[in-house]
């Protein structure tokens, strides 16, 4: 059986975000594997290393730089990467790129793909359910537990009332959610392996964006900032009135 | 294309669910903006409050689980050459947009704040990068499926008339592909859920423990008539369950009231929450993040501030 990660690079939370003239960018820190997704690659050993005959690939849309997470996800351990080239304003929106996605995971012949619950860039949740409708499979997003027996997968999933537990039968896509499975930090060994690990990398063929982005500008709402003083009391009794209308 | 736009009327109990109601808000607005009928898609039991709002609604029955709605809305769309189909950001809307806008090869506006016509195309503002940079975003492609920010629309007022009610036969195999429900684990108690409450009471790290959610957050959320939330560190300790999480991998919530105790403040969970109304944090820091992302401060020890809370609400 064959386990698709489906992995983004992403920069790291603690990255300054600035907007100049449109574009969007990114200091202070470095770009990193997208910590949902990395659940998904770490979903993926856990169902090897618990007896299941998996073969796990981690693949990737983006820009030539993302070799770095698919090496990261070698590292943890999957077993061979495929990078799609093309830069995100030419892939231009999540569904174009769920298209380029869905089509190399059918090249692949995946049983079961792994993707995160929400990618930190765009803070968008659509690549699961995108990729889930262009392969006509079912889908469980938002994934605290998964369990396989044959074909057969049941999920608990974070849903509007909280947590539900899904049946559905493979082929099919999971995103995850925090609490799925833990990620390892790659060991020394398991990096220097990873260089060695296949990582086919191609361009990837052209996009079909349904979306345009026309503008950017840096999102701030100011607050009022009012810190309360007097005793602990006098603050609570301050505070119980604004609680109760609403209004600093 | 002129079809109307259609907004998915969700809720329970025999009423839109407030989400649903700031959905219709915003469809609302575009309607008028692009020159065009506003229809309602909801069940048999929310399609008789969807009237007050909407001049037709399509009543459709419930398909067998969320993801069963791909297939209601993209039918609904087809029938009525729908210019746009609009429903909240909830998790199950979340999930069923995108396979709407696939499957009848539309674009698709998620998680928007603002919703608009220009030159006859939908346009709509979303945030990204943890909510800090906002992307004005246009669709290229019809229909547009639009995905409405829970708390970003005004809830819309009924109107003027009420709409008329007609049934739309639902496709073929609503439930493909095959997904079966299992068990749902539901809120417990008469709490309402997280995205739905008007009030939301958050606890984190400077908490310390699962004892004071008990003694504390969930009692402050009960006197305020809100929902209990958790930052990602109190989730991880193991102190409360994940689907309470706030935050980037948690829920997006935008209540009315936010009360924090003993949240810092890091960007991740700031970018669940910073779109409530009033901001409340307390926490011992003063320094914390969280104080220059708030309405209103107060630097002390939640374990001893908030029984003195607790006390004043009942007063």
């Amino acid at each position: 059986m064959k386990i698709v990660t489906v992995v983004r690079r992403v920069p790291d939370v603690e990255a300054r975000v600035e907007v100049d003239g449109g574009d969007v960018r990114v200091s202070g820190a470095a770009w990193s594997l997208d910590g949902m997704d990395e659940y998904g690659v770490e979903q993926a050993l856990r169902m090897r290393e618990g007896g299941l005959d998996a073969e796990v690939v981690a693949l990737a849309v983006g820009p030539a730089d993302t070799e770095e997470v698919l090496r990261t996800a070698l590292a943890m351990g999957a077993d061979r990467a495929r990078l799609l080239v093309a830069d995100d304003a030419d892939v231009g929106d999540v569904l174009a790129r769920a298209r380029l996605l869905a089509d190399a995971i059918r090249e692949e012949g995946a049983d079961l793909v792994l993707t995160g619950g929400k990618q930190a860039d765009a803070d968008s949740a659509a690549l699961g359910p995108a990729l889930a409708e262009h392969l006509g499979w079912p889908l469980a997003d938002w994934t605290t537990h998964l369990e396989l027996d044959g074909t057969q997968v049941r999920a608990v999933h974070d849903g509007d009332a909280g947590p539900e537990t899904l049946a559905f039968a493979l082929p099919a896509v999971v995103t995850t959610q925090q609490g799925l499975a833990e990620p390892r930090y790659p060991t020394l060994p398991n990096i220097m392996k990873a260089k060695r690990k296949p990582l086919d990398v191609a361009d990837a063929p052209p996009a079909t964006p349904v979306t345009n982005v026309v503008g950017r500008a840096p999102e701030r709402r100011e607050r009022a900032r009012r810190m309360l003083d007097g005793s602990l009391e006098d603050q609570a009794r301050e505070l119980a009135r604004v609680l109760r209308e609403g209004a600093a | 294309m002129s079809g109307p736009v259609l907004v998915l009327v969700a809720g329970d109990a025999g009423a839109p669910s407030r989400a649903a109601l700031q959905a219709i808000g915003a469809a609302r607005g575009l309607a008028e903006a692009l020159g065009v009928p506003l229809e309602g898609v909801a069940t048999a039991d929310v399609a008789d409050a969807a009237r007050r709002y909407l001049p037709h609604v399509h009543r459709v029955e419930a398909p067998p689980h969320a993801a069963g709605w791909t297939a209601v809305l993209a039918a609904a769309q087809e029938a009525r050459a729908a210019s746009a189909v609009v429903l909240s950001a909830t998790r199950s809307g979340a999930a069923v947009a995108p396979r709407v806008a696939v499957r009848t090869g539309g674009a698709l506006l998620e998680d928007v704040v603002t919703l608009a016509a220009d030159g006859g195309a939908v346009v709509g503002d979303r945030l990204a990068h943890l909510q800090r940079v906002r992307e004005t975003v246009r669709a290229t492609a019809a229909p547009a499926v639009v995905t409405t920010k829970v708390g970003a629309f005004a809830p819309a007022d009924p109107a003027a008339a009420e709409g008329e009610v007609a049934d739309l036969p639902l496709p073929a195999d609503p439930a493909a592909p095959h997904v079966t429900v299992e068990r749902t684990d539901a809120v417990a108690g008469d709490r309402v859920p997280l995205e739905e409450a008007p009030v939301v009471v958050t606890g984190g790290r400077g908490l310390g423990g699962a004892e004071a959610f008990d003694a504390w957050v969930v009692p402050l959320a009960d006197a305020l008539g809100g929902a209990v939330g958790a930052t990602r560190a109190a989730v991880d300790a193991g102190w409360r369950p994940y689907d309470e999480q706030i935050g980037q991998t948690g829920r997006t919530v935008a209540p009315d009231v936010y009360l924090s105790l003993g949240v810092s403040g890091a960007v991740q969970h700031l970018s669940g929450m910073n779109r409530s109304g009033l901001i409340v944090a307390v926490d011992h820091d003063p320094d914390a993040p969280i104080f220059a992302h708030c309405d209103v401060g107060v630097v002390a020890d939640a374990h001893a501030f908030a029984p003195a809370l607790l006390a004043a609400l009942k007063d």
